[in-house]
Parts: structure tokens; C-alpha cells; sequence
């Protein structure tokens, strides 16, 4: 009985998986494809590699991106962090629930709403205070923090939640100033939590194309607006290879982390138990 | 009750010109409409072991964080060493606490943990060193100065935590459930280590429990807390033997009550007559209360004496009943005797000697006399 | 800090970091903004809250406002295409001028009607379908050895960080008349001719589901890896079969991480632009898609502001409401 059901549960979940990974793989294979018909085999070959590396619309487009992605990323851990510090540390102040609001509904908010207000507030805004002048990177990025910025509000909020707070009072007991308190105690402790929102912010900011379209100005073309005008004019076996490097750098990334936090785990938990032994 | 401390025993509470090191004056703690902390006074000396004991929820903890200024009273003033708290944050308090979760530093060692306070106030390196090593020694965790929390077990952390919360030499320290997360072995163990501890240092401690045993092995004196009250206050031996309430006398130990009315209330003695019992209950001291007031009385397991032949005078303090219930827990026996007006009362008697099928004692359905002497009921009347 | 008073008086000398914040501190400009600061009452507190706040105020609420404002504007022709609203008329008087005929256009022509009406459709079959996939594999990531299941759960979330336009793109190559599925269907003779897949709703549908399958599985895996499985074997010791036992205790245990998943998945589906762009024909009439051609194709920035507000008002607001009973009820239960 038992074993019947997990071959069912084992067969739905590699269909499952199947579906995943088929398109993926898919990229991969024909990024080495001889032939411009991406889907007929001509044999294997990097020549698109080649033809990627020395397209210098995408490689413009891709160290923009970079740019951006890293500014948002930082500047949204750090608006973000805060937002998290006052939501969770801060009981009660003037307008907290219009600030509950403000943090989550980006979370819901389509982008197409997000990328149309934003432009709308940076053309009023260039018409009465004549900044920013025209669109483009500073425009992406503030456009960019403001919507990552949320996600990374939620990722900090609910770590400092789980926190035990009377780690903070007992440092405040033992004589540390609430400044103090936060360098010493708070961001020591939540610091993979800040990373993680520093990478998803990242992420966030390097994958956007619809908020992008409405704030990106010309000559300011990040990754995903090039690509989309590209895929839109039908498969190109660049493109195959320009995914096949995302994926590969993405998997390592994952894989690295997951290695990374098994070994911290065994290592925790043998440390734990050697503590048990030695007290009995 | 463990006596460790010296014959000389510190009293300074029955000294009127003693000087109170914390005075709590008429505190009052809300959240929203919740009342935690109800108009509390309260006078604490210095070198005691002051219990503040309740059951969860009663204010206590409430109470101590006010005394650490993690919380600001509602209304009322509290000053330590004569000095009002009134605004004053934590870190700026002669005080130190030790956390019911211990709240070490996951990220720190052991001896980062200890030194923590002492770096906040910029001691010299080689001095914190010092009495980092000094306090690490005197709880006995030399050897655990470069651990991480994670590696050392609940007993260790214990004894960190306190190290830590002590390294400051803080003329008060504040511990919130101290031995709670321990097994009941190792909780015993601690609980005399403390006291050495806090005789050897002189530090005033506060503690909240709500366990009676380990209120009644630390404290000088006991607090028993209430829906943010405290109803009374007074040494292990005061609360344990002359409850002023029912609820004390119920809260700490087991106790059988029974209802009435006084029939006879002279100074030096007063008789109870209830409808639980046949005859009267004589107790040889005085009572205060006004006339025709409800009574209880209260008679704890342990002073009532079972036997199978009645007692020499069957004028009072005994009563007719029938064995129903016995449970046998190693050091004493409990016994559920039934008398004839239905109630039940809960008799303790210690296993003196060894079961054996050779002892003939008694057992279920026999008929059976209670008796106790005149001192050992309490009247309350609240 | 007062503690201590005997050792306070032989302070060591101000190390290397102390004398620079004391050098710090001593320095003019800082000296003149943080009294300043004070002055103003402004403290740490105020500068935690305060700085998040001004910017959600700033480039959050502040947009709305005006997508408010020119959803009521007329067009006209030039840069920004919309009228003021306000017109000074001889000096002193002000006339206000609201057209709410951008909103009366929205309810006259069936395009958006239908536009919404089918967002609403698609994302709430494809959040189906996601279920429908995404539960046997949590399930069984949940019930895996945990080796097993590290694995399985990077495999989750590879695709995840992994670019979304580029997962989106790859299933062009698969869906088109001479891409993979076609190919292969014809190279083994099921088919004579190609199946059209691509612009059509299904491969919108097939694009969605692909997307957003991790956010369906992550919450339910969280959700099913938590569950007490004694629960399983006291049912069992009680004579339930294992399906029913599924049925009964497993499956109503999981709704919370159902609908955390659902939502996850429908809330970024009703409004998508690039699946319906990509993949989708052009009668494939997603909202989010008829806001972007409003606003690009047609220049109409106060049709396209009033679209906006309209999804607002229909879709974003129930959401948000809905999630805060359930927050406020998570908080009463605990």
C-alpha cells in the first residue's frame, strides 16, 4: 500500500521536475547548436559563445545591469533593514499601519501599476523641480530600490521576529546603547538574513523588465529590455548562450550555498551533541 | 529548608531604621487595558534574596523588567540606592539581570560573552581579562573560555549567563526564572551553587519564580504575586506556616481548607466550627477578625496524624473517616480520606519504615481517625 | 555604567577607534549637524522610521496621487500628453477641471471589461494547474530523506533565481510550429503537420504555470515539512487508510500553505505583461497588457492612469484586504 503510493508521489514528482528543467536544458543544448535554425541539430559548436562575447549591445547592457543591480541591492538592504527595524522594534509610532501598508503593498502591486506611477512622478517631478533631468540609470535604480526594497523589508522583518529579543536587552542591560546594541548584537546575528535580501534584491533588479520599460530612458538599455526586444523578433541562438551562462552561474551560486550551509549544519549539530556528552 | 547561610541571619527588614536598598512605591503597570502590575509597595535590603513568586501571568516578570527598565511604570516610583529610576534606560542602571532564555551572544565565545559589559565601559584590556578569568573561575567554566553558546549544555549556559550578568559587580542582580530550563538534578545542584555565590559577592538578588521549592531554597524573603498584587510577603517559613490567605496557603504547598465560622474568639485561642468537620477545630493562638466573619481553615498534610485507634480526647481537632485513595510516592504515602460529610482530606505520613508484606499498615476502605494538634491549623479569612 | 566606578577612574587611553570618533565628534560640520539634529528633536529613533518612510511617502504614495490626477485629465498632443487640471483664468480664479470620461470609456468599450474578466480567468486557472503540479512535489520533497530533499530543494529554487524573461523565452523554441514538441510529434508521426501552440492562450497558460510553479512549491513544502507526521500514525493506528488518511488529516492541514501559494502565484499572474506579450496572440487580453499598449502604443497616459486605478480599486485592494484579515487572524490565534 505504502509502497504504491510514494511510486505514484515519486512519478508526479520527476513529471514535475521534467517540466522544470525541459525548457532549461532545452536553452542549453541548442546554445551549442551549428545551426541559426535553433531548432534543427547541425552539430555542436560555441560559435554563438563567440558571437555573444563580442556583441557590445548586450555587453553594455549587461554591465549596466550589474551597475544597477548592485546599487539597488545596497541601497534597498539599507532602506529595507531599517523598515524592518522600525516595524519590528518600534511598537507603536505616528502612521505605523499607513508604513505596514506602504512595505507590503508593493509585494501585490502588478508592475505595469508600479513602472506607470513611477514614470508619471519622475516627468512631474522633472516638470517642477527639473530633476531628474530626462530618464535613465538614476531614475531605474530609485525605481528599482522602491519595489525591491519591500521584499527585503519582509525577508528582515520576519528574521528580526524570530530573534529573541532579550538578546538585545541583555546587551542593553550590560551597559550598550541602543546604537551599540543594533552593531554589536542585532546585525551580527541577522547578517545572513541581510545577505539574502541583498541577493534577492539583486536578483530582482538584474531580472525587471516591465518597471524598467516605463523609467529607462534612451541609451539607457538594462539586460532584460535588450533581450525582450531581440526575443521579440523571434528566437535567436545568442540569446541560448547568453541563458546557458545565467543558468551555469546561478547553479553554482545555489550549489556552493547549499554545500555551504550543509557542512555549517553537520558541523553545528556535531557540536551539540559533544556538548550533551561532555555534561553527562 | 537548606540553611547555608551564617547563624548571624541578616533580618533588616524587621529593623526600622533600617534603609531600604529598593523601594517600589505604589507601581502600576497597563498595557492597553491590562493591568500587569497593580499598585505595588514593596521594600527590598541590600544582600537579600528576594522571591517574587506567582503563577505565569501574575506581573511578576513585569515587575523585574520594570526594575531593569526594559518596561516604565504606568504609575508610581521606584528608586534603587535612593536614586529614582524614573527615565533612566537599562544601560544606565546599577543593575544587571540574567535571562530566563540566558540570552547569550550566539555569535561570541564564552569569554567575548563575559566581557561584552566590561568593554561598554572601556576597561583597560588586561583588567577585563582578569575579571573575566576571576568570574569564569568562580562558576567553574575556566576550561569553556573559547566555546561558542551552541557547544556547551544547558547547565554550562546557566553558568555563563550568570557569570556574565555578575561580571559588572553589580551591587543588584536580577534573575528571571534562573533555573528553569534545567533538569530537576542539576536544579537542585545550582540552586545551593547560587547562594554560595551571592553570600561570596554580597550582590542583592531579585528573583522570579514560579516554582515554590526554588523560592523557598534561595529566598530570604518570598513575594507571592497575584493578578498583578502581592498578597504577601514574608520569609520561606512566614509564607509556608502562616498564610494570610487562601490563596497563599493553596499556592504554596498542598493544604485542605475547610469553611466556617467562629464560635468561640478569645485572645489567646479561638474555635472554628464547620460543617465539613463534626467537632470543632481548637487553635491555640489568637485571631484578628470581625465577628461573624467567614472563615478557613487551613491544615496542611503533613501535620495530620492517621491512625486506626482514636485519639485520647475526642472533644476536637479530629475527625471519623474512611481510607479511599492511597498513593504511594517512595518518601511519603498521600492518603484520600473520606470522612462522614462527604469531604475528602489529604493526609501526608512518611514511609518510615520499608513496605513489606510483613508490615501490616493501613490500607484501602479502613476505617481511620485524623487528629492534629491545637498549633498547627491556620485560620484566614480572606 | 555607574557599576563600576573604581576602574572608571583608570580608563586606558582612547584606542585607535575611539580617538577617531572623538576627532569625529570634535569636528565642526559634524558638531553644527548633529546639534542641529537634535534641535530639531531628531534621534535614532526618528532616523530609523523616519528615512524608509520619506521614501515609500516619496516614490510610493506620491505616484498614486498623481496616476490619480491624470486619470481625470483630458488628453492632448505633446509632452506630458495630458492637460493641467487646474487652469488659472484671469489672474485670480481657479478652475478645476475633471473628466471622469476616461473611466466612463473603460466601462463603454467591452475590451476592458473582457481584458480584466479574462486576467482574472487565466491567472486563476494557471494558479490551479500550479496546484495541481506543484502539491506531488512538495509532498514528496517533503517526505524524502533529507539529503534527498537539500537536493530536491535547489532544484526548486534554481529556476527561481534564474532569469525570468529567459525561462519565459525558452518556451518559444518549444511551442512554435517547427520547435520542439512539433518536431518531435512529426519525427515520430503522430503528426503530419505542425500543432499551432505559440500565440495562442495556451502556451500563456503554459508560460504562467511554468513561471510561477517554485511559488507555489516552496510555501507548500514549508507548510507540509512541518507537519507532525504521528498525526499520520495515530489515524493509522486508528484504522484509516493511508489515502483517506491523506484525504483527512494531511490535505486540510495544508491549506494554509495552499493559499499562501495560490496567492503567490495569482497575485503576479493576474497583472503579467511579458507571458501574454511573448507568448500570447493577439487577442490573448490580459489587463496588464492592455495598460502597456495604452500607454505605449497609444500614448494615452490618462486612459492607461485610469486602467491602472481601476485594477487598483478591483484587484489590488480586495487582495490587500483579504491578506490583512488573515494576518489579523494568524495574530489572534496565536
Amino acid at each position: 500500500m505504502i509502497g504504491r503510493r510514494s511510486f505514484l508521489i515519486t512519478t508526479l514528482m520527476a513529471f514535475g521536475f521534467a517540466f522544470l528543467y525541459i525548457p532549461i536544458l532545452s536553452m542549453i543544448v541548442y546554445s551549442f547548436n551549428e545551426s541559426r535554425l535553433v531548432t534543427v541539430w547541425a552539430g555542436f559548436s560555441t560559435k554563438w559563445y563567440v558571437e555573444l562575447v563580442q556583441n557590445e549591445q548586450i555587453l553594455n547592457a549587461a554591465k549596466l545591469s550589474l551597475q544597477i543591480a548592485a546599487i539597488n541591492a545596497t541601497g534597498a538592504v539599507i532602506l529595507g533593514t531599517l523598515a524592518g527595524l522600525a516595524l519590528s522594534r518600534f511598537r507603536r509610532f505616528k502612521g505605523r499601519t499607513l508604513m505596514t501598508g506602504m512595505t507590503t503593498a508593493p509585494l501585490v502591486m502588478p508592475e505595469v501599476i508600479t513602472g506607470l506611477s513611477l514614470l508619471l512622478l519622475f516627468v512631474a517631478m522633472e516638470q517642477v523641480f527639473g530633476w531628474p533631468a530626462g530618464r535613465g540609470m538614476t531614475t531605474i535604480t530609485i525605481a528599482h530600490m522602491t519595489f525591491s526594497m519591500a521584499y527585503v523589508t519582509v525577508v528582515i522583518q520576519s528574521r528580526l521576529s524570530s530573534l529573541d529579543e532579550s538578546l538585545e536587552e541583555a546587551a542593553m542591560d550590560l551597559g550598550a546603547k541602543p546604537a551599540k546594541v543594533f552593531l554589536l548584537i542585532t546585525l551580527p546575528i541577522i547578517f545572513p538574513a541581510i545577505l539574502a535580501g541583498w541577493l534577492l534584491a539583486f536578483t530582482l533588479s538584474w531580472d525587471d523588465l516591465v518597471i524598467t520599460s516605463f523609467v529607462s530612458g534612451p541609451g539607457s538599455s538594462t539586460l532584460p529590455l535588450v533581450i525582450f526586444s531581440k526575443v521579440r523578433l523571434g528566437v535567436s541562438p545568442d540569446i541560448n548562450a547568453l541563458a546557458t551562462i545565467m543558468v551555469t552561474i546561478v547553479a553554482i551560486g545555489i550549489v556552493s550555498a547549499g554545500l555551504y550551509m550543509q557542512r555549517q549544519e553537520r558541523r553545528r549539530e556535531r557540536d551539540i551533541q559533544a556538548a550533551l556528552a561532555a555534561n553527562q | 529548608m537548606v540553611n547555608v547561610r551564617p547563624e548571624t541571619k541578616l533580618e533588616p527588614w524587621k529593623d526600622p531604621a533600617a534603609e531600604p536598598y529598593i523601594r517600589i512605591e505604589r507601581v502600576t503597570k497597563k498595557f492597553g487595558d491590562f493591568v500587569a502590575v497593580d499598585e505595588v509597595s514593596l521594600n527590598i535590603y541590600r544582600g537579600e534574596i528576594f522571591c517574587l513568586l506567582g503563577a505565569s501571568g501574575c506581573g511578576k516578570t513585569t515587575l523585574l523588567r520594570m526594575l531593569a527598565g526594559f518596561e516604565e511604570p504606568t504609575a508610581g516610583r521606584i528608586s534603587i540606592d535612593g536614586a529614582d529610576m524614573a527615565g533612566i534606560p537599562p544601560y544606565q542602571r546599577p543593575v544587571n539581570m540574567m535571562f530566563q532564555s540566558y540570552a547569550l551572544f550566539p555569535h561570541m565565545s564564552v569569554e567575548q560573552n563575559v566581557a561584552f559589559g566590561l568593554k561598554q565601559d572601556r576597561l583597560p584590556k588586561a583588567e577585563i581579562r582578569e575579571r573575566v578569568a576571576a568570574i569564569l573561575e568562580l562558576v567553574r567554566m575556566t576550561g569553556f573560555s573559547g566555546r561558542k553558546p551552541h557547544q556547551l549544555s544547558g547547565g554550562q549556559r546557566q553558568r555563563v549567563a550568570l557569570a556574565r550578568s555578575l561580571v559588572k559587580q553589580p551591587k543588584l542582580l536580577l534573575l528571571d526564572e534562573p533555573l528553569g530550563a534545567l533538569d530537576k538534578k542539576l536544579r537542585e545542584h545550582t540552586q545551593f551553587e547560587l547562594v554560595n555565590i551571592q553570600e561570596k559577592l554580597g550582590v542583592t538578588f531579585v528573583v522570579v519564580t514560579h516554582d515554590q521549592e526554588e523560592a523557598m531554597t534561595l529566598a530570604s524573603r518570598i513575594g507571592v504575586m497575584d493578578h498583578g498584587k502581592i498578597v504577601q510577603v514574608g520569609t520561606p517559613s512566614d509564607i509556608y506556616e502562616y498564610p494570610t490567605s487562601r490563596f497563599v496557603a493553596d499556592f504554596v504547598g498542598s493544604v485542605n481548607l475547610f469553611q466556617g465560622a467562629l464560635v468561640e474568639d478569645e485572645p489567646d485561642y479561638v474555635r472554628v466550627a464547620s460543617a465539613e468537620l463534626e467537632r470543632p477545630v481548637y487553635v491555640n493562638h489568637g485571631v484578628s477578625s470581625p465577628p461573624d466573619a467567614t472563615v478557613w481553615v487551613a491544615l496542611r498534610p503533613e501535620k495530620i496524624v492517621i491512625a486506626r485507634e482514636p485519639p485520647a480526647s475526642l472533644e476536637d481537632n479530629c475527625a471519623e473517616g474512611v481510607v479511599q485513595e492511597i498513593a504511594y510516592l517512595g518518601d511519603v504515602s498521600v492518603y484520600l480520606v473520606k470522612l462522614k460529610s462527604g469531604r475528602t482530606v489529604r493526609v501526608t505520613r512518611p514511609n518510615m519504615r520499608r513496605q513489606s508484606a510483613a508490615f501490616d499498615r493501613i490500607t484501602w476502605d479502613e476505617q481511620v481517625w485524623l487528629s492534629w494538634d491545637p498549633s498547627s491549623p491556620v485560620v484566614v479569612t480572606q | 555604567m555607574s557599576t563600576v566606578p573604581r576602574s572608571q577612574a583608570r580608563r586606558q587611553p582612547p584606542v585607535f577607534l575611539a580617538e577617531l570618533m572623538a576627532w569625529i565628534r570634535a569636528f565642526g560640520p559634524y558638531r553644527w549637524a548633529s546639534g542641529r539634529l537634535k534641535d530639531w528633536g531628531v534621534t535614532g529613533r526618528t532616523l530609523v522610521i523616519g528615512t524608509p518612510y520619506l521614501w515609500l511617502v516619496l516614490f510610493f504614495l506620491v505616484p498614486f496621487i498623481i496616476v490619480l490626477k491624470i486619470s481625470v485629465s483630458d488628453i492632448r498632443l505633446g509632452m506630458p500628453p495630458y492637460e493641467p487640471l487646474l487652469h488659472w483664468v484671469e489672474h485670480q480664479v481657479v478652475t478645476l477641471k475633471i473628466n471622469l470620461g476616461n473611466y466612463a470609456f473603460l466601462f463603454e468599450d467591452p475590451l476592458y471589461r473582457n481584458a480584466y474578466l479574462n486576467s482574472i480567468w487565466m491567472a486563476a486557472t494557471s494558479t490551479f494547474f500550479c496546484l495541481l503540479i506543484g502539491y506531488p512535489m512538495a509532498y514528496g520533497i517533503a517526505r524524502t530523506s533529507p539529503s534527498w530533499r537539500n537536493l530536491l530543494l535547489m532544484m526548486v529554487m534554481l529556476p527561481f533565481w534564474t532569469s525570468f524573461l529567459l525561462r519565459v523565452y525558452a518556451w518559444i523554441g518549444i511551442l512554435k510550429n517547427n520547435g520542439l514538441i512539433n518536431n518531435t510529434l512529426m519525427a515520430l508521426g503522430v503528426i503530419d503537420d505542425p500543432i499551432v501552440m505559440l500565440q495562442t492562450d495556451f502556451a500563456v497558460y503554459m508560460g504562467i504555470v511554468y513561471s510561477y510553479l517554485p511559488f507555489m512549491v516552496l510555501p507548500l513544502y514549508a507548510n507540509l515539512e512541518k507537519m507532525d507526521l504521528t498525526l499520520l500514525e495515530a489515524a493509522a493506528d486508528l484504522g484509516c487508510r493511508p489515502m483517506k488518511a491523506f484525504v483527512t488529516i494531511t490535505l486540510p492541514l495544508s491549506i494554509p500553505g495552499i493559499v499562501a501559494g495560490s496567492m503567490l502565484v495569482f497575485i503576479p499572474a493576474v497583472g503579467e505583461f511579458v507571458i501574454p506579450a511573448l507568448l500570447g496572440g493577439p487577442d490573448s487580453l490580459m489587463i496588464g497588457r492592455v495598460l502597456w499598449e495604452e500607454f505605449f502604443h497609444n500614448r494615452d497616459w490618462p486612459v492607461a492612469s485610469a486602467v491602472a486605478i481601476a485594477m487598483l480599486v478591483l484587484l489590488v485592494g480586495p487582495i490587500m484586504i483579504l491578506q490583512y484579515n488573515q494576518g489579523r487572524q494568524a495574530g489572534a490565534h496565536r
